[in-house]
């Protein structure tokens, strides 16, 4: 089993606020790792390191390496840029953008550069049957994103994601602003394409934690509790806070 | 009264035959204990509420008849000139000739009408360029104390008297233009080089808003696809905020086209056909406020400048006619 990134000691401050405590965890290529823990553990904010995407708040510190395919992507020669087209991220609220489902999905193609329209179509048309919304749209490629349902918006903007061709998709609780229809429409898109990508997801929802995730990662406090592959996790953790967090003792 | 306390007492016997719940007992109710009275008359409290509602409703109902009387009065007079003076409307809209002191063959507006709209769009053209590279450096590149002065700065803008932009025109931009392109000095461009800086908070203030509008996880979204920030301001913000950019390009194109005092000091107030931008010209508003003092009311020539008013009034209505339908429209 190979890792496609991985993190070791990470430790970021806001200040004089430690919120991660040094994050040592491995994730491994075509595998869905569920990120879990309580509210304000620090598993968002450790997801958004791994697209560098906290770069942008004042004040903030992370040492620590995270390595994508052997590079620090910290490193000073790492190119944002470049980097963003490796890991893909999807948020909490679909945010698709006010235009249409077509350039929603080619958005990432046209902004790299890439001019040539047949690739872009052939691309747009295989991404969008890849997030399995491709009979929703094929008939209203030039219809406004934001006309489609909630849960439908969100798997455009996982094609949109996965257009770009990333070696890793991190998904921030891609499903907790959907309804359980569609919420269980996008587990299934997700499991589906596992064979291709790696993911790494945080989820507040620890049935469909268990339902999709190969491995299992549980943060508390901004420290890595336990991980583990996700039946082991489920079935006998180590800890026995992990166990009564999973049993919903607490969190 | 007696009657009253009777069909309260019938109303918690009834309630106590039928509880289903034995043992909640309705034991503190009693209907001596009720004041009948207190209870079926308004509260103090729903007097308020009619009093409030009322004197709401009596402001309305003023402010409108304000509105109609002003609407009425500028259309009465407007219209006098084509009713009572029966001057061609077409020949208003469309000859050059200005001249209402000699007769009704002389009420030609179109001169003015094209100046107002040639130094409206002219100073909307340049504005709006600044007033979105000075939004985006507001809400997209800058953040804190820079951006707070930058607003304290338009706030100002807003604040200065039309006079004064138009005393600075007249002393500064006039002799300036004069030098550079001969003749007077007064026309359009001068004109226009005033309005630019008179509409550029409106526009650039109506801009911020509408880039703040926009959700910042839009903004991430684009970064986490690997756009730079150029990339994404182009890409989505300035497309998803169009419409509203086009809405604070419309309010500040009406701001333009209604100043009248700034502009008046610097265009020259020779009612001719504008050939170039720097030979003197007049709008309607400049007709308009240096003309009123020189008529007498119910003449032709008061009831033509009636005529521009209501003409100012009509474009007004569109303008805010277009931004109602550019807010639908997105």
């Amino acid at each position: 089993m190979t890792n496609v990134m991985e993190a070791k000691n990470v430790k970021l401050k806001y200040g004089n606020f430690e919120a991660l405590h040094g994050i040592s965890l491995a994730f491994p290529a075509q595998k869905l790792t569920a990120l879990i823990g309580p509210s304000g553990c620090g598993k968002s904010t450790f997801l958004r390191c791994l697209n560098r995407m906290n770069d942008d708040i004042d004040d903030i510190k992370i040492t620590g390496e995270i390595l994508l395919e052997g590079k620090d992507i910290y490193h000073s020669h790492i190119d944002l840029v470049a980097l963003r087209k490796k890991v893909g991220m999807v948020f909490q609220q679909p945010t698709p953008f006010p235009f249409s489902v077509f350039d929603n999905v080619a958005y990432g193609l046209r902004i790299a550069g890439v001019k040539d329209k047949e690739l872009i179509e052939q691309r747009v048309e295989e991404s969008l049957k890849q997030a399995a919304i491709w009979n929703e749209t094929k008939d209203n490629l030039q219809r406004n994103a934001l006309a489609f349902s909630g849960g439908q918006q969100q798997r455009i903007c996982i094609a949109r994601a996965l257009a770009i061709r990333p070696e890793v998709v991190l998904l921030d609780e891609p499903t907790s602003a959907l309804d359980p229809i569609s919420s269980s429409e996008i587990e299934e898109t997700l499991m589906a394409l596992k064979q291709k990508y790696t993911f790494i997801m945080v989820t507040h929802n620890l049935q469909q934690a268990s339902r999709v995730s190969d491995q299992v990662a549980f943060l508390m406090n901004g420290e890595l509790i336990e991980s583990g592959s996700t039946q082991e996790m489920f079935l006998s953790p180590k800890k026995e806070i992990t166990n009564n967090y999973l049993n919903g003792r607490f969190g | 009264m007696a009657k009253k306390e009777q069909d309260l007492q019938q109303v918690v016997e009834n309630a106590i035959a039928e509880q289903k719940v034995p043992h909640v007992k309705f034991k503190g109710i009693d209907p001596k204990n009720i004041d009948v009275d207190r209870l079926t008359k308004p509260s103090k409290e729903t007097r308020q509420e009619w009093w409030g509602r009322g004197l709401t409703f009596l402001a309305i109902i003023l402010i409108g008849m304000l509105i109609v009387a002003i609407i009425g009065f500028v259309g009465m007079h407007g219209l006098a000139t084509f009713i009572d003076n029966k001057v061609n409307i077409f020949h208003f809209l469309f000859s050059t000739d200005w001249n209402p002191g000699a007769g009704k063959n002389h009420v030609g507006a179109a001169a003015m009408i094209v100046t107002s709209f040639a130094v409206t769009l002219l100073a909307a053209l340049i504005a709006t360029p600044f007033s979105i590279a000075v939004a985006l450096f507001m809400t997209e590149y800058e953040s804190g104390k820079r951006v707070q002065l930058l607003q304290s700065v338009m706030e100002l803008l807003v604040g200065i008297p039309s006079v004064v932009y138009g005393f600075i025109g007249l002393m500064v931009v006039v002799p300036a233009v004069r030098t550079i392109f001969g003749g007077t000095g007064f026309g359009i461009l001068t004109a226009t080089l005033i309005l630019f800086v008179m509409v550029l908070p409106t526009i650039t203030s109506l801009t911020v808003d509408a880039f703040k509008a926009i959700p910042k996880d839009l903004r991430k979204s684009s970064s986490a696809l690997g756009a730079t920030k150029w990339q994404t301001i182009y890409h989505v913000v300035l497309r998803a905020a169009c419409s509203r950019i086009m809405t604070a390009i419309i309010f500040g194109m009406a701001r333009a086209f209604g100043e009248a005092l700034a502009v008046q000091m610097a265009i020259g107030n020779a009612v001719l056909m504008p050939y170039n931008l720097v030979s003197p010209a007049a709008t309607l508003t400049s007709q308009l406020t240096s003309q009123m003092g020189n008529t007498v009311m119910g003449t032709l020539p008061n009831n033509a400048l009636w005529s521009l008013a209501l003409l100012l009034l009509i474009m007004s209505l569109v303008f805010n006619f277009l931004v109602h339908l550019i807010g639908k429209k997105s």
